[in-house]
């Protein structure tokens, strides 16, 4: 940790003077900083706000929330404010209803006796409030576990399937000579310059031809086999010398064992890698599933989201909450493994 | 028994033949070294028996049964690679024992062999590490290892020492013949090294552009090379060559290109009035001498102490090294005649390359019979 501490404090300058560049450096640094984690912190700060806070202008940094008192007599909490002018002012009062331009306040210490004050007069008291009831209302009316497992399930089953057929077809493409090697790699690498948004329909035709529509199947499936994937792991498997592959076979293994103990052991950096890419992609991933999905029991976290946003009204508070929710799995992700993603990204130089 | 027998064995790659029909018999027991310059097939060779590479033509016996279709896990054999091939996310351990996993050998019998074969090897200590933590002789001895684990009736060798540094490379040698003595095994070697070829092998097979140009023991290779390609690649540094020409009346005389003669001897090779050959006389062989047949000019002297080579060249322009014993006098620059030993004179036909003397054998052989 100290280690880590001193790598990341490093100077160009000594003893404690810093250089111009490092003066640079941090500046650099520290707008990146604010570019990539702007949005971000300000999403998350959003989501504690209140449909209310969400709607003020100017908006302010802090979640906000009126204090509110529980008064005996009254059956509610009242919300507080500050008097600002006329013989009050100074004090604070807990606003029972407002009529118009009037309000009618009463003291917290004598509770029964209405007071009416201009509401030019008052000014509400404020506290930093984190609005907790966005988040617990996800899974409470709202079916937040469902589309969790709905993504989860998407998400490993797609990832799991798709790293054991791109390794195998990775694996015959690097390591086996066979009459139209070259055909199917130029295949292969050919259908990496279609968008996938040009076989949208046709996908769909044979996704519902194969009764798959409306099931997280028609999600998992026509996603197994991905170009990139095969691309990525063939180029990697490629590195691993063929005399290995030979003393094994000299050892009694089957082409299956070799495959299974030696080749994917040994292509474990780019499995990781494309691993974190697929998880990337199938959880991100919205078009496909809107598409397959039809029913609200199938829905992703990614539909799911889409539900809050109506043509009329958007429930602006769940939306982020629920967005915070949804990429922090991802994040976890990317944690982690952040250190195979930058390998990854820069031995295949893909996205 | 395990003699392996190669009967017109051939390989192509497409329209490139780069085996152009082997005929060997390697016995039971015998270390033999397929050796060559690279490119001239011997890898592709040993990789044809170990049945890692398909036979375009021909038969390969094993003990006496052909293998030419039998996967070359079945086949008996063990090969130790040249770059060692060690699975690189097992530990020593694993590495020695996958092999006896997979053709589901009793856990208590692959203890007892891995503990026997690493205390053989010396690796015993090292069995928990990944090869990655080991040194290359360490490596090296476990690629050994993973092969004589699995008792195998042949050992194949594919240039296993190439990747060690020089020391190193002499002790390793010295150990796999200390293997092969201890286990009896028939073992095929392949190297380009004629040193290592020589000092290991109990026969030799030199290969070139996918033939092979003599098969026998290693001094009888060194002593009556068969053709001048054999008698320039077995022994170091290299046997000496010069152009000349059977004098047209005395077939006792070689004439050579600037004017000097050759006593050959009258009989024992197989040479013809006015024939063009080629004498071949080792370094050891020449001897500086006042009044010697052929006079050189030297280039270079490297003095090493115990012994001295000069490098020259004679008036026609061949390269000639002499291999003096001792310290040497003679000075770059200077002039030096050379006495040649008819004893240890060697001709070939220039034409053909073959050594006139093998013919000669060869015409008595037939008349005997």
């Amino acid at each position: 940790m100290g280690k880590v501490l001193g790598f990341l404090t490093r100077t160009r300058g000594r003893g404690g003077r810093l250089h111009w560049t490092d003066w640079a450096s941090y500046a650099y640094l520290g707008l990146g900083v604010a570019l990539m984690f702007g949005p971000v912190v300000w999403l998350l700060l959003s989501s504690f706000k209140t449909e209310a806070e969400l709607a003020r202008f100017p908006p302010r940094l802090l979640p906000h929330a009126q204090e509110m008192m529980t008064l005996p007599g009254h059956d509610d909490p009242l919300p507080m404010f500050v008097v600002t002018d006329g013989p009050l002012a100074g004090e604070q009062v807990a606003q029972v209803r407002r009529i118009g331009l009037a309000s009618q306040v009463v003291r917290p210490e004598a509770p029964d006796e209405i007071i009416k004050i201009d509401i030019s007069q008052r000014e509400p008291v404020e506290e930093i409030r984190f609005a907790w009831e966005n988040y617990t209302g996800l899974f409470g009316e709202f079916d937040f576990m469902r589309y969790l497992w709905n993504s989860t399930f998407i998400t490993l089953t797609a990832t799991a399937i798709m790293l054991l057929v791109n390794a195998m077809a990775a694996f015959a493409l690097s390591k086996y000579r066979f009459r139209g090697r070259g055909v199917v790699l130029a295949l292969v690498i050919g259908v990496l310059m279609i968008p996938q948004t040009v076989v949208l329909v046709p996908l769909f035709l044979i996704v519902s031809k194969l009764g798959m529509y409306n099931s997280l199947w028609g999600v998992i499936i026509p996603g197994a086999a991905t170009p990139t994937g095969v691309f990525l792991l063939r180029q990697y498997m490629l590195t691993i010398p063929d005399e290995i592959l030979d003393a094994a076979r000299m050892d009694k293994a089957s082409e299956w064992k070799i495959f299974w103990r030696i080749v994917l052991p040994l292509s474990a950096p780019a499995l990781a890698v494309l691993a974190i890419l697929a998880i990337m992609w199938r959880w991100n991933d919205f078009l496909w599933p809107l598409i397959v999905l039809s029913e609200n029991r199938n829905f992703t976290l990614q539909l799911a989201l889409n539900t809050f946003q109506g043509q009329l009204s958007t429930d602006w508070s769940s939306l982020l909450a629920m967005t915070v929710v949804t990429l922090l799995p991802i994040a976890c992700v990317f944690m982690f493994l952040q250190k195979y993603i930058a390998t990854g990204i820069a031995s295949t130089g893909g996205k | 028994m395990a003699n392996v027998t190669l009967k017109n064995v051939r390989k192509s790659y497409g329209a490139v033949e780069v085996i152009k029909g082997v005929d060997l018999d390697i016995r039971h027991g015998e270390f033999c070294v397929f050796v060559g310059p690279s490119g001239c097939g011997k890898s592709t060779l040993l990789r044809m028996i170990s049945g890692l590479e398909e036979i375009s033509g021909g038969d390969i016996a094993i003990g006496g049964q052909v293998v030419n279709d039998v996967a070359a896990a079945d086949r008996g054999l063990a090969m130790v690679f040249q770059s060692y091939a060690l699975y690189p996310h097992m530990s020593v351990r694993q590495n020695l024992t996958f092999g006896l996993e997979n053709i589901s050998t009793p856990k208590a019998e692959i203890a007892r062999k891995v503990e026997e074969v690493s205390r053989m090897l010396q690796i015993d200590a090292l069995l928990d590490r990944r090869p990655k933590d080991l040194s290359g002789g360490q490596r090296q001895r476990v690629a050994i290892g993973r092969a004589v684990v699995r008792e195998p009736r042949v050992f194949l060798f594919d240039e296993p020492l190439s990747n060690l540094d020089a020391e190193l490379r002499v002790d390793m040698r010295g150990e796999i013949a200390a293997l092969h003595r201890r286990l009896g095994n028939t073992m095929i070697y392949v190297t380009h090294d004629q040193v290592e070829a020589m000092t290991m092998a109990d026969k030799i097979a030199v290969l070139r552009a996918g033939r092979i140009e003599q098969f026998g023991r290693p001094l009888d290779l060194y002593n009556r090379p068969a053709n001048i390609f054999v008698a320039g690649f077995i022994g170091s540094p290299k046997m000496n060559f010069i152009a000349g020409e059977i004098d047209a009346q005395d077939p006792g005389l070689l004439r050579l290109g600037s004017g000097e003669t050759v006593q050959l001897p009258r009989s024992g090779f197989g040479q013809r009035r006015g024939m063009k050959v080629t004498i071949g006389v080792r370094p050891t062989h020449l001897r500086p001498e006042a009044g010697g047949a052929i006079s050189i000019d030297v280039d270079s002297v490297e003095q090493l102490g115990g012994e001295s080579y000069i490098y020259g060249r004679t008036s026609g322009g061949a390269p000639i090294t002499v291999h003096s014993p001792g310290q040497t006098e003679v000075r770059p620059g200077s002039g030096i005649a050379l006495n040649i030993p008819t004893a240890a004179l060697h001709l070939f036909d220039t034409e053909t390359g073959v050594s006139l003397r093998l013919e000669e054998e060869a015409e008595a052989e037939l008349e005997s019979a």
